[in-house]
């Protein structure tokens, strides 16, 4: 079984594009085979929007715990504030008050408050889905605006996922992973194989993809990088391809700059189901064929 | 001092560019004294444009629990309080896991026969200086492999100086979850950036939540418009938020910012229009004092 997980770094490179096209490519080529499918960017899940996805069930995600003081057993004394770390804690008509979006539910102020008035309450922070698509089962999310948590949710969805793995014999899990490198990213990439990085040819690209390879580096997992947009400045791509070559790192292709991939977009599908002969379908079939001869 | 963030949900849509293009249009012309706060620690690029000699730097550290064996009885109230998880009882031992930390302090205050002491586990840096156009710059540097981006944000917000400029510009992660949340609090007004596709869409809706979640102003600024026909302006409409400013999809944007030229540079044109933008802005902001 592999997990492979496409991560770009700097938001904007193309990863949802690219993962909605190898699913469409794996079940072309494999169709008596699924794969499963996850979306990761639980903040931002735009992987159902090309995936025809039909909701099959909806769970609720609880995320952390948030404090909250009984104004009636508050004798204002002030405890709660002095051990926040968090400046969650202001004072208000002599009394103390919570404030819900900087509380980390850390629960100090609790075990301090010598009044017993401080109480943790769970917080309904997201829903998750099981969907079905034409390429096979996919679990996504939808954190609520403004909640935490989003590597929490990301482990929840897939260890789901690796269940329904095991359990139908599935032999891909693919991932569209968030951006940056923190939190999610961390859950995203705990348990792959392979780990896909999309870059572009910018300054920006490049810098990000260097500090998303130290943080591959932390994990025992294979990395490989396209390059996405690839034609837009020349020298930049060539940038990456010197850095890649550096590290030891193969490219497995480059994807040029093609207007097929937001016409796609707007009509719901992969690029490669879209318009097939597209330039960009073409080189996205090079990276995937590549892709699973490094797999195999 | 007045605060505008820089947000868009979708990474990629351009909140870097709108930031240094506000930035150094206001810094130029209007010779004010204008401070960026690069607040994308996991991948921060403001630099890369404004090109700052970085002269004073300074650790982030989050405190985590160093347990004194000789004290420890092995109670195992630590690990009970820990909400993170991040103390494990083995074998009446108790265990740290750094990572999994958040630095809240409540072991230590917990332990009945006081055997904890904190001790600071560096996660990241901060980093300032002044780059092109006298603008003033700071960001943060999240360690790879370290998942805690909210302290490095959070301490980057706090570093000060005692210098006061008067424009705080914030360019902030991507998403709308807690790093956004903490790089945006309290600032006087929220610059959404998107783009005209599904994907734009979708996450401006995010974005634009978040915001309202926390009571602040916002406005967007489509880029790239030309790229899909999804109707922006349509929800802007519908949700009762100011469209800013429209720029075009132009390849020779995209290969100048590619090559770290700013918009400014490669159009010199987007000075005036920032500026006005930064009129407009400014005028909501003071409108929503005076309610």
């Amino acid at each position: 079984m592999t997990q492979l997980v496409i991560l770009s770094g700097k938001g904007g490179t193309g990863k949802t594009n690219l993962s909605a096209a190898f699913s469409h490519l794996y079940h072309q080529k494999n169709p008596g085979q699924k794969a499963i499918l996850v979306d990761a960017d639980v903040d931002a899940a735009n992987l159902a929007l090309l995936l025809e996805a039909e909701e099959l069930s909806k769970e609720l995600f609880i995320g952390g715990a948030i404090a909250k003081i009984d104004p009636v057993l508050c004798n204002g004394c002030g405890r709660c504030q002095e051990v926040c770390r968090f400046d969650a804690v202001s004072s208000q008509d002599e009394k103390f008050v919570i404030d819900l979006i900087a509380c980390e539910g850390c629960a100090s102020c609790l075990y301090q408050c010598p009044e017993n008035a401080i109480s943790l309450n769970k917080q309904q922070a997201g829903e998750w889905y099981i969907s079905e698509t034409p390429y096979g089962k996919f679990f996504h999310a939808h954190l609520y605006p403004a909640q935490e948590n989003s590597g929490k949710l990301v482990a929840l969805i897939k260890s789901r996922a690796q269940e329904e793995l095991e359990n139908s014999g599935a032999e891909l899990m693919l991932v569209d992973g968030p951006p940056g490198i923190g939190c999610p990213v961390i859950s995203a990439v705990s348990g792959a194989n392979i780990v896909l990085v999309v870059t572009e040819p910018t300054l920006a690209g490049l810098h990000d993809l260097g500090r998303v390879l130290e943080t591959t580096t932390h994990f025992d997992v294979q990395v490989e990088v396209c390059i996405n947009k690839s034609d837009l400045y020349p020298e930049g791509a060539q940038q990456i391809r010197e850095f890649c070559q550096e590290k030891g790192i193969d490219i497995l292709g480059e994807i040029p700059f093609d207007l097929a991939v937001p016409r796609a977009m707007n009509q719901g599908q992969p690029v490669t189901k879209f318009d097939p002969q597209a330039q960009s379908s073409i080189a996205i079939k090079g990276i995937w064929e590549r892709l699973m001869t490094v797999i195999d | 001092m007045k605060r505008i963030a820089v947000a868009s949900g979708k990474g990629g849509t351009g909140k870097t560019t709108v930031a240094v293009a506000l930035a150094e249009s206001l810094s130029v012309e209007n010779d004010q004294i204008v401070l960026v706060s690069d607040c994308d620690v996991e991948a921060p690029n403001v630099h890369l444009y404004l090109d700052p000699d970085f002269e004073q730097s300074k650790d982030v550290n989050v405190l985590i629990p160093q347990i004194e064996e000789d004290s420890c009885t092995g109670c195992g109230i630590c690990s009970e309080v820990c909400q993170y998880n991040a103390i494990i009882l083995l074998k009446d031992r108790p265990m740290v896991f750094p990572s999994l930390c958040h630095g809240c302090g409540s072991c230590t205050l917990n332990c009945p026969e006081k055997a904890i002491r904190e001790i600071p586990n560096q996660i990241g840096i901060l980093e300032r200086g002044i780059g092109n156009e006298n603008i003033y710059l700071r960001h943060g540097l999240l360690n790879p492999g370290e998942p805690l981006t909210v302290p490095v944000i959070a301490a980057l917000r706090k570093w000060n100086d005692g210098f006061s400029p008067e424009l705080e510009i914030i360019d902030s992660p991507p998403g709308a979850s807690c790093p956004v949340v903490e790089a945006i609090r309290g600032v006087d007004f929220l610059l959404l950036v998107t783009e005209p596709t599904p994907f734009g869409l979708h996450d401006l809706k995010q974005a634009h939540q978040m915001a309202n979640e926390l009571s602040i102003r916002t406005g967007v600024i489509i880029n790239r418009d030309g790229i899909g026909e999804t109707d922006i302006q349509g929800y802007c409409r519908e949700n009762g938020i100011p469209l800013l400013m429209t720029i075009p999809l132009d390849r020779k944007i995209g290969a100048g910012l590619a090559r770290g030229d700013t918009l400014l540079e490669i159009y010199p044109e987007y000075g005036d229009k920032f500026r006005a933008l930064y009129k407009e802005v400014d005028q909501m902001i003071e409108e929503a004092v005076g309610l």
